[in-house]
């Protein structure tokens, strides 16, 4: 090989000797191909790509993975995230959570990634439950899910994730469904190139705590139009979406987050002057 | 699942052989991880059904390759797929439980290999170019035997007496 040909990598040279624990079934295993696919059809090497996640099901996908990873604090991903690829903009730098931790913990850093604009890609795997933790509602659990922590239902209505996205500013916003791998890696592939925060709601079942979303694969469909630059009319279409479908929503042109440059280098002597009383 | 139209029409041997080594190699990366799945959580018996089912694929996988000569479909493989969705003979993964048995394996394999017949059999019936005709039928022929062989290998398991929905210590902590 000469040394200036591109390196190839198959996706199986994403992952880890580390065997997932997920329950069998569980959507996340799709969402695993999916990424390792779609790292490979990006042709980056696992050394130049950092996979940050927080806690639950879906946070143990760094160390199923041969990239960086960093397993963080709850609901923290993503400021973890900005701060390294503010410090490290040549690395790749892929966030992944669930609807709890992302949704709930994490919702306020959520808005505000969104608004800052660093060139992140979230990828959100929603089931509508914290499985981790035995089948509590979750911010996009249905008002009527009842269990007997929450009989008849929370009554309260669901967090949008599309719409929040949407309306905080993040530069690219989809939805997939883990069981369609090929669709899923596709979005991601093109989240990850497209500038700026690229969100992806990943539809993933839960088999466990909700057996009933099995139904999931007869209920998603392909979005009927095509992705808009235009973030108004994205909005309007999020009025009529029933969150279940699937593409790429919007593609904005808002320029990434770019740091101001720090100084090359730091006088300490100097630095602690401004500290003297 | 997939349909027919998920792909571009196909025009030639070559493309036919590149789509049905890709279909197969997908079934056997499936089924790894269903034996994965299935070995991390203790169930020796289904695990080594799947690695069974993986290594049944692979042969296949192995012949078309083999059939495809120098036209190199391992090589131009690419990593994501040709699908929109899925491979025609892609295992259903949301379908596994950690309560499956060895007949809810072989229900999910048969299942597979009764979509890639139809898919074949759809190629075949649409083939305008002679070559291509010849080569889907051989293939329907193929998936035939393999709807048979799940059939015959069904045989052997019973009905269970216990399903996924009579868990009796079920996981819904909260229900």
């Amino acid at each position: 090989m000469s040394a200036t040909a591109p390196l190839t990598c198959k996706p199986g040279d994403y992952k880890s000797d580390t065997k997932p624990i997920w329950c069998p079934g569980c959507g996340d295993y799709h969402v695993l191909m999916a990424l390792t696919r779609a790292l490979a059809a990006l042709g980056l090497p696992p050394e130049q790509i950092a996979i940050v996640s927080g806690i639950g099901c879906s946070s143990r996908i760094p160390a199923y993975t041969t990239c960086y990873g960093f397993h963080g604090v709850h609901g923290r991903s993503l400021p973890v995230a900005a701060g390294l690829k503010i410090v490290r903009p040549d690395l790749t730098v892929i966030v992944a959570s669930g609807d709890g931790d992302g949704y709930s913990i994490g919702g306020n850093h959520f808005m505000h990634a969104c608004r800052r604009n660093v060139d992140l890609t979230y990828l959100v795997m929603d089931n509508h439950i914290y499985g981790m933790t035995k089948g509590q509602p979750s911010p996009t659990t249905e008002p009527d899910f009842d269990t007997a922590l929450t009989p008849g239902g929370t009554g309260v209505r669901p967090f949008n994730p599309l719409v929040v996205a949407l309306a905080s500013g993040a530069n690219f916003v989809a939805r997939a469904y883990a069981g369609n791998l090929h669709e899923t890696a596709n979005i991601i592939v093109e989240a990850v190139r497209h500038p700026g925060f690229s969100f992806i709601e990943i539809l993933s079942p839960c088999i466990t705590y909700r057996p009933d979303q099995r139904a999931w694969k007869d209920r998603v469909h392909a979005a009927p139009v095509t992705a808009t630059d235009e973030a108004a009319r994205a909005a309007r279409r999020l009025m009529t979406d029933d969150g279940f479908n699937l593409g790429v929503l919007y593609r904005g042109n808002r320029r990434p987050y770019q740091p101001v440059a720090a100084a090359e280098t730091c006088d300490l002597v100097e630095f602690e002057k401004g500290f003297e009383i | 699942m997939s349909e027919t139209s998920d792909i571009e029409p196909v025009r030639s041997s070559a493309q036919l052989y590149a789509i049905a080594y890709e279909i197969e190699a997908d079934a056997v990366e499936r089924y790894k991880l269903l034996a994965d799945q299935m070995q991390t959580h203790n169930n020796d018996e289904l695990a080594r059904i799947f690695l069974d089912l993986a290594r049944a694929e692979g042969l296949h996988a192995d012949e078309i390759r083999r059939l495809a000569g120098d036209l190199g479909v391992e090589s131009k493989r690419g990593p994501i797929g040709s699908w929109r969705t899925e491979s025609p003979e892609s295992a259903d993964l949301n379908a596994a439980h950690y309560l499956m048995t060895p007949r809810d394996a072989l229900q999910m394999a048969l299942a597979a290999e009764e979509r890639a017949l139809a898919f074949y059999t759809g190629l075949a019936s649409a083939a305008i170019d002679p070559a291509v005709k010849k080569l889907a039928e051989d293939l329907v022929e193929e998936e035939l035997e393999h709807v048979e062989l799940c059939h015959r290998l069904l045989r052997r398991y019973p009905l269970p007496s216990v399903t996924p929905d009579d868990d009796p210590d079920p996981p819904l902590a909260s229900d």
